[in-house]
């Protein structure tokens, strides 16, 4: 059942459009991501989802309720929601004072406001400091603190605007954590926005990937990481390589693509003559000093440009009639004897790589 | 020096003797300054809410008019108070209420409010801008979000407020202009101190001095340990 939807969504400040017809319907007790990079206008949709802005254009509804209409009690609709804000802001009062208020100004009474504001910290692993002084907090904690303040009044929908940003590592599992939990225990529906990849992926169900102000492409995580739809998602998700191409003749399923004077054979059903773009993530590329004998349809003689080590793995950048970026691990690398100038074979599988028609 | 000394056990012997006279004049003192500070903050924490809430063409105009009117003398304040409720002429001289406690409140409330107003929209404006924000995504209707900032600004608040009561009992321009300093109606310890003064009895000014200054100080205390709470 679809608890949200927006129809043609878009804000404007001044002359500058931050949301461009955004067309987006939410599951009740779904998690949804919304990644994109900073200043995509992740936070300003979600701002006029929790009615904190209203649109320059188009419609919201929430259960079905056109939410710009007169009728709509707004307050009441406010109080269906919850905001978990990107900084975590504390009241300068103690913990629980801090998470039993939106229980207050509901006007619930005060043995109910005491039970659940302690589940809440309970839920959060925060019961301890319920006396203390909220402001003499870290962050990872008031950010706790604000995700308890946020769930005790047990909203339909939850939105968290980068819950973790600006925060260490540490701070930033223990709030996953709790996330991870509320969304196993509760049937709240998420709304999350995050330019964090990596984390939209372990907690979303789907994804939205909202750039410049459009929402370009939703879906399951497994259809954004390897079947991005256009260039622009493929760079946000980490497709390092995007190669140029135009489809030269088609066997079935298979498209055979001319790349700067090389063929790279691939799954596509997009036309013979179409300019394309080729998609190959880094991980797909398999590196040997001998042309691979596997099942691999694709494979280049190609000579290494640069090695850069990160931690346990090693990225090569190298030329093989056109860039390519595989990575493989330190003793991958160690065993192929790797160096600048030496020359390697890359091979990769047809269904590996992912065909998206080139507008330009 | 020695003027000194004998003023403090002077004040020492009226505070302990509980001079019928002192106590009433001190009494009268801290009523009137209490209740002028009491008034004032009444009206200008839900003006000062008004202000930082709501934009409006002037708002600063409006601000920079208010702060100027921090060191707006007493006399001139007297002075307009003068005409506005003279018994001679006055729009407002109908009322009866010059040389009475009455109209020095209303005088005090005019000299101190645009302090405690001006900063109190200052305290409301150092509030972190997303508590508002916040309490409203928790489902605070817009008084409760209102009152939510005001109780985080407590704190600056209350300074306005200890600064205005420090100029009300503190005056005496006013005081003796728009009070007449009548005995056992209108006599308050800064006219009292004027007036002992101009007679040479220096020793019972400083006596009174002593006292005013022991008076502003518990208050001050009492104020700073609600700050504190």
């Amino acid at each position: 059942m679809v608890l949200i939807e927006t129809v043609n969504l878009s804000k404007k400040y001044a002359e500058r459009e931050v949301l461009k017809n955004v067309n987006l319907k939410i599951e009740r007790a779904e998690v949804f991501a919304l990644i994109g990079p900073t200043g995509a206008g992740k936070t300003t949709l979600i701002r006029i989802l929790d009615l904190l802005e209203a649109p320059s254009s188009g419609q919201f509804f929430f259960n079905g309720e056109d939410v710009s209409s007169h009728q709509v009690d707004r307050l009441a609709l406010k109080r269906r929601m919850s905001y978990v804000h990107q900084r975590p802001l504390v009241f300068n009062m103690n913990v629980f004072d801090n998470v039993a208020c939106g229980l207050r100004w509901r006007h619930l009474n005060s043995s109910i406001i005491k039970r659940k504001t302690e589940e809440a910290l309970d839920l959060v692993g925060m019961a301890s400091f319920r006396n203390g002084s909220a402001k003499t907090l870290s962050g990872g904690e008031m950010q706790r603190i604000a995700i308890a303040r946020a769930l005790v009044t047990e909203p339909e929908v939850l939105f968290l605007d980068e819950p973790t940003a600006n925060m260490d590592p540490v701070s930033t599992a223990k709030v996953e954590e709790v996330l991870a939990h509320i969304i196993n225990q509760r049937k709240t529906t998420i709304i999350m926005s995050t330019h964090n990849m990596s984390q939209g992926q372990r907690m979303a169900n789907r994804l939205g990937t909202l750039i410049g102000g459009e929402l370009l492409q939703t879906g399951t995580v497994s259809d954004i990481f390897n079947q991005p739809q256009n260039r622009a998602v493929a760079e946000f998700v980490g497709v390092e390589n995007i190669i140029r191409g135009v489809v030269e003749g088609k066997d079935n399923e298979l498209a055979s693509i001319a790349v700067n004077g090389e063929k790279i054979t691939a799954i596509s059903n997009l036309p013979v003559g179409e300019k394309v773009d080729v998609l190959i993530r880094p991980e797909y590329i398999v590196f040997s000093s001998t042309p691979a004998s596997g099942s691999a349809r694709n494979v280049f003689k190609c000579q290494v440009n640069r090695i850069n080590t990160i931690g346990s793995s090693v990225r090569i950048e190298a030329t093989c009639g056109f860039p390519l970026l595989g990575v493989i691990t330190v003793q991958s690398a160690q065993e192929l004897g790797i160096s600048i100038g030496k020359e390697i074979y890359a091979s990769f599988k047809a269904t590996a790589i992912h065909v998206i028609k080139r507008w330009n | 020096m020695d003027q000194i000394l004998v003023g403090f056990a002077k004040a020492f012997q009226l505070i302990v003797s509980f001079d019928p006279e002192v106590m009433e004049i001190t009494g009268r003192t801290l009523a009137i300054a209490v209740l002028s500070c009491l008034v004032s903050t009444l009206f200008c924490i839900p003006l000062g809410s008004l202000i930082h809430f709501r934009n409006f063409r002037g708002k600063r105009v409006l601000i920079n008019v208010i702060q100027t009117f921090y060191s707006m003398p007493t006399v001139v304040v007297g002075l307009m108070i003068f005409i506005f409720f003279s018994r001679v002429g006055g729009p407002f001289g109908v009322f009866n209420l010059m040389f009475t406690p009455t109209i020095m409140v209303i005088g005090q409330v005019i000299l101190i409010s645009p302090i405690v107003l001006g900063l109190t929209v200052a305290a409301l404006s150092g509030v972190e801008k997303g508590v508002f924000e916040t309490a409203s995504s928790l489902g605070a209707s817009r008084i409760q979000a209102t009152l939510l900032v005001i109780r985080e600004a407590r704190y600056a608040i209350l300074s306005a407020v200890t600064l205005g009561f420090g100029r009300a009992i503190s005056e005496v321009g006013l005081a003796l202009m728009i009070g007449g300093n009548i005995a056992g109606y209108t006599r308050v310890i800064t006219t009292a101190i004027a007036m002992e003064t101009s007679k040479g009895n220096v020793e019972l000014s400083i006596a009174l001095g002593i006292i005013l200054i022991i008076l502003a100080l518990l208050v001050n205390i009492i104020l700073n340990r609600l700050q504190q709470k």
